[in-house]
Parts: C-alpha cells; structure tokens; sequence
C-alpha cells in the first residue's frame, strides 16, 4: 500500500507500484481534471505538483510518492489568481491542455513573481497546446506577475496561516 | 457544397416554427410542416410532443433562457456564438442565457460539425427563430399590459412600451403563448439592423470557458459507466485485410486484473484484424496489451512508403487521362499549343496527424435494447448507421451522448473509434470503456493523406499570362467515409471528392483554366484519408499560391501587384449575393489592408524576406477573404527557417463573435505555421512513422511568432472561421524564403536539409 496526500487529504492506494500516479488520480480517485495525452512526459497535459515542482503524473510511478504531497488542478479550488487570469484572457479553446498548463505555469510563479517573457518560454513549451492557445497562455501569466510584486504562493487548503498572510499582500 | 447543400435539406426543409406555453415554460421550437396535425395550435402540439423538433430553445419562468446546440464543442466556443444570434434577435439579457449540447436524438436534425459552417449555417435560422420568438413575446406583453404590440420592443429581457415593461419572465409566468409560424412567416423576418444589435459583432465570453480553466469541463475520456470494464486495442499491421491468426496472451496473465482479450467480429467491415484487451484498470489494459503476443497475417499495404505514395501521385498528375475536371474555362490545350512561354512546377505534401491531444476513445454499454455511446464526436450522423451495424441493432436503437471534444480539427468527423468499444461492449455484455494510447490513436489516424500537385502557366508573345492547368492527386477522405457527398466532375468522367479539391477553383480570373482532380488509389487503400483541419484548401493552397509568386516572379512583377490585377471581380469571380457580396473585390481589399500594415516592400536585412499569399475560406459558396504576410529570417548555413512575424487580414463578413473569431485565427494561423515547419510524417510499411511526441514536432510556445490579426469591419453575412487562416500560411512562409534567400521550396513540411540543398 502506497500513502501520499493528495489535495491535502491522506490517501492509500493499493495499486501496482508501476501505476503511474495518471491512473490513480484519475480513475481509482477520481479526479478527472487531470489529462492523459502523450504518455511519455512530453505534452504536460497530465502535470501535477509533487512536493510543490511540476511533474508529469502519466510517467510517475506511485511506487516514489509515499509520504509526498500531490496537487492536482482540484486543489487549487478555483482560487489561483491564473485560473481568473485564464478566463479573464480567454485563454482555452479545447480546453483539454489547459489543467496542465495552469499547473506548469503555476510553480513557475510560485518561484517568481516577474518571470521574463523568455523565462515564462522556457518553463512552458514543454507544454503542448494544439489548439495553439500560446499566445494566450502567456498573456495570461504576464497578468497575474504583473498584478503582484511578490511570488503567487500555490493555494493550499491545509495550510490557513500562509493563506491569511498572503492574503494581507493582495495573492491568494 | 453537395454536403452542405444536403444538410440544408434535411434541416431546413418546410419546417413550421412553433411557440408554446409548455407546463410552466415557454417552447420554441421547429417542426416540420405535418398535415396530419395541422389543425392543431403550437401549444398542442408541443404539448402532445406532435413532431420532431430539430432545434429549440425554451424560457422558465424566472427568465432563464435555455437554448440547445447540436453542434460539437471542440474549441470553437460555438454554442456561445449560436446562442448570442437567438439572443439578440429575441432582445435577450445575455446574462440569463444557457446552453446545452445534446445526444442525437433524431429529433435534433442532422448533426455534423466541421468545414467551419456553424456559424454560416445557422445564422439565418437562428435570427429568425430569434425574431419569431420576440413576435411572440411582443403579442403576449401587449395583452398583459393592454397596449399596441406595435409600440412595443424587448431589450434585456423585457418587453419595453413606452413607460410600461415587462419581464420575459413574467410573461412566461402570467401569459398563455399559442403560435405558429409558418414558413414563409419565418422567411419575412430578416435579421435585425446591425446598427440595433446588442449581442451580435459585440465583445463577449464563451460559455465554456470558466469550466476548461479548472479541470471540471467534462470529456469524453473522462466518462465512467457503472460496472465497466476498460479496455485498450489493439492496432493490426494495416487498415484493410489483416487477420488475427493465433493470440498468445501468457505473459499477460501475470498483469494484475487482466480479464483477457476480445477478437472483434465487426459486420461493418471498420474492424480488420482488432483485437481488445481488457482489464480492471486503463492502465492494466495497457500492460496487459503489451504482454500479448498476435501473429497476424497483414493485408496488402504492409510494404507500402511514403515514397510509394509520392510516386503514385506523380504517376498520376503526369497521367492526362487519369481524374476528372473540377474547373474547364477557356480551352487550356490550345493556350499550351500556342504559348510562347511557359513554366511548370511540382507541389508535394507529406502525410499529416491530427494530433488531438485527447486520445480518441468512447465508453458504451447497453441497457434496454438500446446502444448508448459517450464520447466526443462531430458527425454523428454519419457513424450512427456504421455503430448500429457493428453491433447488429437499427439506427434508433443507438443513441450518441456527446462531450466536450479534446481537440477535433477534423479527426472527430470519423467516429470509427467508437466501433471497437462497440463491438467489446457487445462480445463481452458489460459496459466499457475503450481508450486508445497516443500511440494507437496516431495509428489509427485518418491523416491528411500525401498530396501531389502539378501547373503549368502558359504565356502569349506579348508576355500576357494566358493560362493555367494544374492537376492535384491525393487520397480522398469522402470517398471512403461519405462517397454519396462527391459530386460529379465537370466533364462528367468520374465523382470527385469537392472537399479534397476545394481552393483550385480560386477566384483569379483567368481566361483558360483547368484543374484536374485525381484520386490516389493506393492512398486509398493503405489508411482512411481524413478531413484535416482547411481540409482540401490546407494543401491545395500551397501549391495554388506558391506557383501564383512563381508566375509573379516569371514576370518580373511584385507578386502584390500581381495578384491584384487578376482580383478584377469580374465574370465567375463577380458579386454574388448573400455569401459573397463584393466577390474578388474582398479578396483585393485584404490583400491591399495586409500589404500595408506588414510593411510591404520595406527594405530589410540581408537572408530576411516578406512573402505573401491568399485565400478564400474552405468553398466558393462560403468565401471567408484572407491575406497572409510572412516575415522570415533564414540561415543560409544551415537551412534554418525562423517566423518572425504574421500578418493577416480576414473578412469574414459579420464576426459573431469577435473574440472567438480571434481565438480561431490565432490557432488556425499556427496550426498553418506548424504544418509548414514542424509536422509531417511519413508512410513506413504500411502505417505512419512517427506515433508520439519523440518523432512527432508540432509547434510549442517558444515558436510562436509575432502576430498581427485584424478583421475587416462589416456587415455582410457571416461566413466560417475555424479553418481558413490556416491556408495561406505555408505558401505566405515559402514565398518568404523565396523572396529571403531565392530558393524556391515545393514540399511540405519545408526542412532546413531542402532549404539549404536548394540556396
């Protein structure tokens, strides 16, 4: 049996340790925001945070997740400042690529309040739109840098104190 | 066309349109014009359920407006655009409008989504419905209020008189609404002045959007059925003839909840050679399928190459016999037979995967004698009869629930993947989900076949361009998908596929003329051509407007001034009413708008180029005007090619709905970049190459370029979106390199290995 916390909540899974976490979330928890796309950790559609970091869930077995933290597009509650900034920018067209980039492009604001445009570049091509929202994806994120002088903090439902504390700062 | 023409048919056939108090609500809806039942009043009829509605759209009585959409949502936001047109016309506050997409219930009329019609098709009959429903709303409100319906209007929601109102709702509430609209009624109402619109051409919101930016908009993939079984296919070395001989499923055995495999016996024929795997997780499935070990004996293709393709189709072009004429102006043998000069160039494309990032995939199971289908598809109508013959039932016994689509682009027109889960569901009597891997899913593709083209451009002793022969040969996604869609040729010869040679028929005016469309037979038979996003004009106009700059080039003209001096709207390429007012004279307006604002004739740096290209939407009878700059940069060391910046101008008429249309454009564009530089496979013993993102490139954020997208203002009637910024994207880039570095590319994908070879 394999324990994580996902969205702040306990959870044991008894799958083979080879599933990768894609599954798990999504079939055995059932948290279908999470998408499959590619398989191979190279279109970013099912990115998660583990421990905070983006990871591409299809290609993480459960078997390195005991006792880690896992945040899935669920758990930033529709609180994240980017998920405003997606709608207020009309960023999804499909829509299928779009958990995956909220969450890519979430840690990178979570590390840096005032990304470059070639830093925001660098930390989401690896994020496949086929749509070819691009453009819109990264308006979206110079919104919410450019509303905020400190770092976006990720949206943590377990954790009260940090969330007052940034709410004095005008971040989630 | 002849698709479009027989969707109006069906759907727009004498229909009445009916408005109803209908237990607490209030009904509008078509319905076909019954003698049976034509005594009866609206409200009776809606009650009874007299007739099949084929749209409708309904108010509670707190106001909120429900209005249905069959169209698929795949990105395009179109319900949004749809239901703003009803809202507009019945004087609607858009903050109470829903929407809706529904199952194929037969009630709902045919039901396809692609070509970039939504909006075309719908824009008449939704106005007018709109319009009928505000009549209605009008009638009852001057009753309640005791005034003349004639010095009423709505607006927001109310019934405004003078300094009476009244709510849509309490209308609802209060009023009993009992009316029919006959046909020609409904034809009077013309949509309102543009100059009273308060929705339409105005900035909005999609609908959709709020639930694709938190995870919760809900996919076909994402669909669970009580007590189903997952399962994973998988793919037979070919399309057509291969056969399971012997399955060794040992070393799956040890995979944790395997339940074994299914050989698919499909009486549609779709299915050759499948086998299903299946298991209590998707992703024992996956295991389990890779552990199994099939021996199959392969149908004929199993040796067949890209090269092959590419060859056959030359074959083909050079072949004068083979084909037949899609246009035959002038007498093109004699202009050849008398020219003074003449030049000729060969146009290939490579094999092209949609690339959906959703996986195709359909969860079904039976319940009742009826074969329910949940997925995400976008025409329903056409693989309906191909699921119920699979399985053994009658169309009326299947039922397709639809989704949200994670990316169509025209894969989704093909429902086939719905078979094998079908088929699973039915051998196995359980419920189940079928999901293709990335892999499956891009070996089960219906690609955009290979294509061939060759012209010729003929010139009199006066150095006068006198005409034009191009011959296109390719695999044709309707002759194996929908061959009662293909009209005949010109010279009456052969069906040919309009969709696959769409784009030829451009709107230059020449005074001889031909196109030749041919089939590649071999295509054909190796894989299922599909519909890819501009379909037809996605690859004819890159040859169409690469050899135009040729021609140009040929001349010693600007390759603007050029093109503008055949824009002369005149004869074939005149006015026509409503769907091409103006006709070429658009075409000239966004090439002139596009020459201006990209900087034109600038002087730029050394191995820099503009290039410019246009097009005319996805057909003749639906004109969307385009004109594409590209500025390109390239490394004459390497062959290296770098987009620095696109510049279009659309006319799409009337833009519904701007945002969306900007949306679109910008996809569509990129979509055309990425064709041109980053996609592109290749045929390898019978199927495609590259299965996955390792081999498979599609453009990523670090190369977007610059965009400058702007829509021509007007009033005209609406025309397609979806596709058509895409078409003079890759001919706009080779003209750029043409114009940059003076070689002249002729193959999609355009490779920095031919740039180089050909500086």
């Amino acid at each position: 049996m394999i324990t994580f916390t996902l969205n702040g909540n306990k959870m044991s899974t008894d799958a083979p340790s080879d599933t990768p976490l894609l599954w798990v979330i999504r079939d055995e928890f059932g948290l279908k925001g999470t998408k499959f796309g590619c398989g191979i950790a190279m279109c970013g559609a099912c990115t998660v945070h583990l421990n905070g970091g983006p990871v591409r869930s299809c290609s993480l077995p459960i078997a390195a997740l005991n006792g880690s933290e896992i945040r899935t597009i669920e758990g930033l509650e529709n609180k994240h400042p980017l998920q405003k900034a997606w709608v207020d920018n009309q960023v999804p067209q499909c829509g299928y690529c779009q958990s995956g980039q909220i969450m890519q492009a979430s840690t990178l604001l979570a590390t840096n309040a005032n990304p470059s445009d070639e830093e925001i570049v660098n930390h989401m091509t690896g994020n496949l739109c086929r749509c070819m929202s691009y453009k819109r994806i990264k308006e979206a994120i110079k919104q919410v840098s450019s509303a905020s002088v400190s770092v976006v903090e990720i949206y943590d439902p377990k954790r009260e104190s940090i969330l007052q504390s940034n709410n004095e700062q005008g971040v989630v | 066309m002849t698709r479009l023409n027989k969707t109006e048919k069906i759907e727009q056939s004498r229909r009445n349109f009916l408005i109803g108090t209908v237990g607490t609500g209030l009904v509008m809806a078509f319905a076909p014009v019954m003698t049976a039942y034509s005594s009866e009043s609206a409200a009776t009829a809606l009650n009874k359920k007299h007739f099949n509605p084929t749209v409708w759209f309904e108010i509670d009585q707190t106001g909120s407006i429900l209005v249905n959409i069959s169209r698929a949502e795949m990105g395009q936001h179109v319900g949004t655009a749809i239901a703003r047109i009803v809202a507009d016309e019945l004087g609607a506050d858009w903050n109470k409008v829903t929407i809706k997409h529904v199952d194929t219930d037969p009630k709902w009329g045919y039901m396809v989504t692609g070509g970039s019609w939504s909006v075309f098709q719908s824009y008449l009959p939704m106005s007018q419905a709109g319009a009928a429903g505000r009549t209605a709303l009008i009638e009852a409100a001057a009753t309640l209020l005791g005034v003349q319906a004639s010095e009423c209007k709505t607006q927001n929601s109310q019934v405004i008189c003078g300094d009476k109102s009244i709510s849509f709702a309490d209308i609802v509430s209060k009023g009993k609404i009992d009316k029919t609209f006959s046909p020609e009624e409904l034809a009077k109402f013309i949509p309102k002045d543009p100059k009273t619109r308060q929705l339409i051409a105005k900035p909005s919101k999609a609908l959709d959007i709020p639930a694709k930016s938190t995870g919760t908009a809900k996919y076909g993939i994402d669909v669970e059925l009580e007590g189903m079984v997952y399962a994973r296919p998988l793919i037979p070395p070919t399309r057509y003839g291969s056969k399971v001989l012997n399955v060794n499923d040992s070393k799956a055995t040890d995979v944790k909840g395997y339940l074994g495999y299914e050989i698919l016996q499909d009486p549609s024929n779709i299915l050759q050679g499948w086998v299903s795997v299946l298991a209590d997780t998707y992703y024992g499935a996956i295991r389990a399928a890779q552990a199994i070990e099939i021996e199959y004996q392969a149908g004929e293709t199993a040796n067949v190459s890209e090269q092959d393709l590419i060859d056959e189709g030359e074959r083909l072009v050079a072949d004068k016999s083979s084909g037949g004429l899609f246009v035959d102006l002038g007498d093109i043998d004699k202009t050849a037979a008398e020219a003074k000069k003449s030049i000729d160039g060969t146009y290939r494309t490579a094999s092209a995967l949609h690339f959906a990032l959703e996986p195709v995939n359909a969860a079904v199971e039976f319940k009742d004698g009826i074969c329910h289908v949940h997925t995400g598809n976008q025409w329903q109508s056409l693989f309906l009869p191909v699921v119920a013959k699979s399985v053994g039932l009658t169309d009326d016994k299947v039922i397709i629930h639809q989704y949200y689509l994670g990316g169509g682009f025209g894969r989704r027109l093909a429902g086939d993947y719905m078979i094998p889960a079908a088929v699973t569901a039915k051998a196995i009597g359980k419920p189940v989900k079928l999901v293709f891997t990335r892999e499956d899913d891009s070996r089960f593709d219906c690609i955009r076949s290979p294509s061939v083209q060759h012209f010729a451009a003929y010139w009199d002793g006066e150095d006068a361009l006198q005409g034009i022969d191009h011959a296109a040969a390719a695999g044709w996604p309707s002759l194996t998908m929908a061959p009662g869609f293909m009209p005949d040729s010109v010279d009456k010869k052969t069906k040919v596929d309009a969709f696959s040679i769409s784009g030829a028929d451009h709107w230059y005016s020449l005074n001889n003329h031909r196109v030749r469309a041919i089939n590649n037979p071999l295509a054909q038979k190796t894989f299922v051509p599909g519909y890819l996003r501009a379909v037809g004009p996605g690859w004819i106009g890159w040859g169409v407007e690469s050899f135009m700059d040729e021609i140009a080039h040929a001349q010693n003209m600007d390759p603007i001034d050029f093109r503008m001096q055949l824009l002369d709207a005149k004869g074939r390429n005149a006015s026509k009413a409503p769907e091409a007012v103006g006709g070429a004279k658009r075409l000239a307006h966004v090439l002139n708008e596009t020459k201006m604002k990209s900087g034109w004739g600038k002087t730029l740096p050394k191995n820099e180029g503009m290039g410019v290209a246009i097009a005319a939407g996805q057909e003749r009878t639906m004109p969307t005007w385009s004109a594409c700059v590209a500025h390109v940069k390239v490394d004459p060391a390497t062959g290296d090619v770098k987009v620095l910046k696109l510049t279009n101008v659309m006319d799409c008429g009337t833009v519904v709905h701007p945002d969306g249309a900007l949306a679109q454009t910008e996809g569509a564009m990129l979509w055309g970049l990425s064709l041109a530089l980053h996609e592109g496979t290749a045929i390898k013993d019978g199927q495609v190459a590259d299965t996955n993102l390792n081999t498979y490139t599609p453009l990523r954020m670090a190369d977007v370029p610059e965009l400058d997208i702007s829509f021509v203002q007007n009033t005209e009637f609406p025309t397609g979106l979806g596709e058509p910024g895409l078409i003079a994207v890759a001919p706009a880039i080779g003209n750029a390199i043409f114009n940059a570095v003076g070689a002249r590319v002729r193959d999609l994908p355009i490779t920095p290995k031919a740039v180089k070879a050909l500086i």
